[in-house]
């Protein structure tokens, strides 16, 4: 048996740090990536303001492989790549490489979804006065859909907080890592089934945030 | 004034518009109304350039949108507020930053925009709900808010699309109200779409009606119902059929009340000596006049001399047949 105070003192904490910093920085990228791509499919759809064939299927096709791959093979798969920006495919920085490849094709699609729902008539609306497509998005559009937004976001951070713990089971450390090595691998349930225990709390807060913002903004 | 020749437009082979033909002028109130499909909410898109069109010209005073680019394009869509059915609104924002929103996109300075913002709460008699949200206004107030926004960049023209279809009969009645005194204060023109008839009798001057994309009627709204072309009655649907008796000819007369023909049926039973029995008549405010309708059902030897009397008096008539 452990004993539970230094676990947790020196692996839980520590870990669950790692696992806090994984899922916020590989959040906040694909958050900025998938934007980006969201907008721009939105855009270049064929209902949108400037409509591009080309651009949405390309976009779109990219968008449909890279979320493909199982995130245990993207892993792997990706190694040079991380080694390239990061110089190591070991730890937790190195896991944010995957991460954000996963995650910010995910977090388009969900923006997207997001921006499509907004008034058809509203966008009309704007339009009949004047505004520049620029103004539409980020004036009208953006604005309209930020509780969508929110929800959707906080549905890929818990869904990345799942993506560490198989990046955990291939060195990146955090949380998964501790259940897999310490608990499974150690047969020692109290240990697993305590950090599956750990993680639902954090799936727990992370879910009532998103809700209670989303009910603040809309 | 918004002329518009021989416009055509069609969509992956389907004519959606035909042959269209008509002229807006300054100030007019005009109704554009069919039933659902017949290409009026395009028509009406057209004018403010969110729709397209394939031949043919609109002018709206000159301004041709096909031979101009995006930017000017934009500039051009100050001149024409637009409404719509479901208010447009964003919900997320205030009454006033609604209001605010297109002289915020076009660089207004704040102290402007505030002015203006106020002005036009008061026109439209919302002050009181300058905070709140849309969700917590009425869909008329909601559509007052869209009013106020349409106005605020100080429009020539005014776009109703189906403005009043999501509101009730009552709610309707204050819309119109309002776009009438618009019209009448701020000298804009409105062109509104609706497949409402009451919309058309209570506030437009002219309408055209529009069947299968095509203009099938046009001209002073109490000119189309005195006529009652065949257009009219397609759109006006059963609620206007008349009941036709037998043993005799069933005859509907249709014409403008006035001080000449208010008691046009006893004068012709008293001039000509005939009887007659009725089966129905009605009058009807319009904007500019009152309509009468008249249905009567008459001996057959006597119908010509009867058409003879009531062609002389101007009045319009027809033999109603059963078919």
């Amino acid at each position: 048996m452990t004993d539970i105070s230094s676990l947790i003192y020196q692996i839980v904490i520590p870990e669950f740090s790692r696992t806090l910093f994984m899922v916020f920085s590989a959040t906040a990228i694909s958050a900025a990536i998938g934007f980006l791509l969201a907008i721009l499919l939105t855009v270049s759809h064929k209902d949108g303001l400037r409509p591009n064939r080309y651009l949405y299927h390309a976009l779109d096709t990219t968008i449909n492989i890279v979320r493909s791959f199982p995130f245990i093979i993207l892993i792997v798969a990706i190694i040079p790549l991380t080694r390239a920006i990061v110089g190591t495919s070991i730890g937790e920085k190195a896991a944010i490489v995957p991460l954000t490849i996963a995650g910010a094709p995910f977090i388009a699609r969900l923006v997207e979804g997001s921006l499509r729902e907004v008034d058809k008539e509203l966008i009309q609306a704007a339009k009949s006065f004047g505004a520049s497509n620029f103004q539409i998005i980020f004036r009208i559009m953006i604005p309209e859909a930020v509780p969508s937004i929110i929800s959707g976001i906080t549905l890929a951070i818990v869904a990345i907080l799942g993506c560490t713990a198989m990046a955990g089971a291939v060195g990146a450390g955090g949380l998964g890592a501790v259940a897999i090595t310490y608990g499974y691998a150690n047969f020692d349930n109290t240990v697993m089934y305590g950090t599956v225990f750990f993680l639902i709390i954090l799936v727990q807060v992370i879910q009532s945030a998103g809700n209670y913002l989303y009910k603040v903004l809309k | 004034m918004i002329e518009i020749h021989n416009l055509q437009k069609s969509y992956n082979g389907v004519t959606i518009l035909k042959d269209i033909n008509l002229t807006i002028q300054d100030g007019e109130i005009y109704g554009l109304v069919g039933r659902s499909g017949a290409g009026k909410s395009t028509l009406l898109r057209c004018i403010n350039g969110l729709e397209s069109y394939d031949s043919g010209s609109l002018k709206v005073d000159r301004f041709d949108i096909k031979q101009h680019n995006e930017n000017e394009i934009r500039h051009f869509r100050k001149n024409i507020g637009m409404i719509f059915q479901h208010f447009s609104l964003m919900e997320r924002k205030t009454v006033y930053q609604n209001v605010a929103l297109p002289m915020k996109c076009w660089g207004y300075s704040r102290t402007d925009t505030d002015k203006r913002v106020r002005e036009l709460l008061k026109v439209v008699e919302l002050e009181e709900k300058i905070n709140d949200k849309p969700r917590m206004l009425s869909g008329g107030q909601k559509q007052r808010v869209a009013i106020a926004r349409a106005l605020s960049l100080n429009p020539k023209i005014l776009l109703c699309d189906e403005a009043t279809s999501a509101l009730d009969p009552k709610t309707t009645q204050s819309i119109l109200a309002l776009l009438e005194k618009i019209n009448k204060t701020f000298h804009i023109a409105v062109v509104i779409v609706t497949h409402q008839m009451s919309v058309v009798r209570k506030i437009c001057h002219k309408v055209s009606i529009l069947e299968n994309g095509k203009i099938s009627a046009s001209g002073t709204v109490s000119k189309v119902f005195l006529e009652q072309p065949q257009s009219l009655k397609n759109l006006l649907g059963e609620e206007e059929d008349e009941l036709i008796l037998g043993g005799g000819k069933t005859i509907k007369i249709t014409y403008a009340e006035s001080g000449d023909n208010n008691r046009i049926l006893s004068d012709m039973a008293r001039e000509l000596n005939v009887g007659f029995s009725l089966s129905g008549a009605k009058l009807e405010r319009y904007r500019d006049a009152v309509l009468g309708a008249i249905v009567l059902t008459v001996d057959d030897e006597r119908i010509a001399d009867i058409g003879q009397y009531l062609t002389e008096r101007g009045v319009s008539w027809e033999v109603l047949s059963n078919d």
